[in-house]
């Protein structure tokens, strides 16, 4: 997998990076880290005790000492054992210090999103509850190429970055993926397909939904969509989003994470400031609904459908 | 002013190499259908490990072997007792280590007073604890590193934090070397290889069992000490740090400060267990309970506890 190829090319290109988490031994729930303690050995690449705040605990010290930690928590719906410290520690080691100490060298992943079958604990999308916090750096890849660039961005930043994997893609998502060691860049959006009617905003699996919308929307109304993957959330490119809305005036974030207090909020509301004067239409959100992830039946119901897009831009369209 | 109640410095403990908790299987190999003997080998390796099998229903009794005992040198009038080890640090240590705990007391002193005259927000004071801070700094390398709670002054101002220092930290002045940033007590120096110190408790105890396993991996001679309290000793961090430092074999001393209080809260209402010493067993490292009080102790249980940390 794509993600496997970012760690491996992470370990063998620094001999201070580990991979460590639940797991992570055997080649990982995912298969992520199929290879890597064969290849580089049980004292890099290695399971710990069952404990995602000891996981990230363990991580934020071992970054401390100028280590690359790369840490795993198996799902996303587990990840708020470690918010102490994520949000208290990891977010605040360097800005709490003066600059004397750091923990840059850490990245969290944790697989996230829908996949059918997850009910409330393996679907959760928990990017909100970090992009909340600064000093932190929140990542979302939409597909194997991004991942693999995007991730290995993410290991080599001098932040902690917590990376979020949309579980759906691991198996679905076949794409050609370059070899070798690349990166994407952090904190840049990607235009995915150019328009000028509207502009739709999302990020990981979300995307692949807005640039199908984007296509019936040209084939039943000849609208012109054009879709943004925001790859990485905090600190997200307002300046790409800005200056598509100024051209479009039009906005709809769409993302699987629960309305309220979504990510998509507050790039609504920024977009509502800064380009107020540009809008045709009020900026709209197309998002899971506000209640705990379903079950497996509910599932459609709760998500952001294509369908549920297609409509949200096409009542912006005829505002 | 006498203390009646003894103020007990619980848990120096070490992580030892334990034979017997090895034999983690090596996860990426399956058993396979056609490994059938093998699997049963493994099987049976592991059931001799898990002690013998008994007919007759007995509950372990919790306090079996408490109350763990008190490590102390000194007799009361400061002598060596008969059968403690003197450390023999030598003229030169032994007045630096008395003329930092007293200066670490009148500093104190002043500025629990600057507090109270609303001249700096908050301070905390380290009465009591001079012996086990500057004990245990003593016997640690001045490259060790230190993860703090933030009653731990007396291990900074063993290793040269000025009194400037710690005053410019407590000011938030632009001389501070933390930039003026965090409230009073919240000290860090990396030139003296002691961590920030931040205010949620116990969150720098798995952080210390991580920078402990770098710094083995990094091949360092180095080890990693945690000072914690009898309070924060009950938090998830404490059990998630000692149990990972003790599977990832991480060369660090957790030093749990038992001073008996969390605030107002007394250990009756903290635990029901033998002190914090006695959770040692349970993840596989072992420990030892000392007299806070007695400087020698402090200083000959770290050292040896250092030892052990390092030769692994």
């Amino acid at each position: 997998t794509a993600v496997n190829e970012a760690l491996h090319e992470a370990l063998e290109s620094d001999g201070k990076a580990v991979v460590f988490g639940e797991d992570v031994g055997f080649g990982g729930v995912f298969r992520c880290t199929t290879g890597l303690a064969e290849r580089f050995g049980r004292d890099r690449v290695f399971n710990t005790p069952l404990c995602e705040q000891g996981i990230v605990g363990f991580g934020v010290g071992l970054a401390a000492m100028g280590h690359r930690a790369i840490a795993e928590v198996q799902f996303a719906d587990y990840i708020f054992p470690a918010m102490d410290q994520l949000v208290n520690e990891a977010a605040k080691y360097r800005y709490r210090s003066g600059g004397q100490w750091d923990c840059g060298g850490l990245t969290v992943r944790a697989p996230c999103g829908a996949v059918g079958h997850g009910g409330h604990y393996h679907s959760q999308s928990p990017e909100a509850y970090f992009t909340h916090t600064p000093g932190l750096k929140v990542v979302v890849p939409s597909g194997p190429r991004e991942a693999k660039g995007l991730l290995l961005a993410s290991i080599r930043d001098p932040n902690p970055v917590v990376f979020f994997e949309p579980k759906m893609m691991y198996r679905t998502s076949v794409e050609d993926v370059p070899e070798g060691d690349y990166e994407l860049p952090l904190g840049e959006a990607r235009v995915v397909r150019e328009g000028s009617d509207a502009t739709l905003v999302g990020w990981g699996p979300q995307v692949k939904v807005l640039v199908a919308a984007a296509k019936e929307l040209e084939e039943t109304d000849g609208a012109q969509c054009e879709v943004i993957d925001l790859r990485t959330l905090l600190p997200w490119d307002y300046e790409t989003v800005c200056a598509s809305v100024s051209k479009t005036g039009r906005l709809v974030v769409s993302h699987e994470a629960s309305f309220t207090g979504g990510f998509g909020a507050e790039i609504a509301a920024f977009v509502s400031e800064r380009c107020f004067l540009r809008l045709e239409s009020p900026p709209v959100r197309v998002c899971g609904q506000d209640t705990p992830f379903p079950g497996h039946a509910h599932e459609p119901l709760f998500l952001p459908t294509q369908q549920k897009v297609v409509e949200a831009v096409r009542s912006s369209i005829g505002y | 002013r006498e203390k009646e109640r003894e103020r007990e410095m619980l848990g120096v403990w070490r992580v030892a190499t334990r034979e017997i908790f090895r034999g983690a299987p090596r996860g990426f190999r399956y058993q396979s259908q056609s490994a059938i003997p093998e699997g049963r080998e493994k099987a049976m390796e592991q059931d001799r490990k898990m002690g013998s099998i008994v007919p007759h229903m007995e509950f372990f009794d919790a306090y079996a072997n408490a109350p763990i005992s008190r490590y102390r040198v000194m007799d009361q009038n400061g002598e060596i007792s008969p059968g403690a080890e003197d450390p023999k640090v030598g003229k030169e240590m032994a007045v630096k280590m008395y003329k930092d705990m007293v200066r670490l007391h009148i500093m104190d002193g002043y500025l629990y007073d600057v507090q109270r005259q609303g001249r700096i927000s908050f301070y905390m004071t380290n009465y009591g604890e001079e012996a086990s801070h500057v004990g245990s700094a003593a016997a640690l390398d001045s490259h060790d590193t230190v993860y703090g709670q933030y009653r731990e002054s007396g291990v900074l101002m063993w290793r040269g934090f000025t009194i400037q220092q710690f005053m410019d930290q407590c000011y938030s002045n632009k001389d501070d070397v933390g930039k003026g940033r965090q409230m009073p007590v919240h000290y860090g120096s990396d030139k003296l290889c002691f961590q920030t110190i931040s205010s949620p408790l116990s969150t720098q105890i798995p952080q210390a069992t991580g920078y402990a396993y770098a710094l083995k991996h990094s091949g360092s001679q180095n080890c990693v000490i945690c000072y914690f309290g009898d309070g924060a000793a009950s938090e998830g961090d404490f059990h998630a740090a000692l149990n990972a430092a003790a599977t990832l074999e991480a060369p660090v001393i957790f030093f749990c400060r038992n001073n008996q209080y969390a605030i107002s809260t007394e250990v009756q209402e903290q635990y029901r267990g033998d002190g914090i010493a006695s959770r040692g067993t349970g993840y596989g490292i072992e420990a030892i309970r000392v007299d806070g009080n007695d400087i020698w102790a402090v200083y000959n249980a770290t050292k040896a506890a250092r030892r052990t940390v390092v030769e692994e």
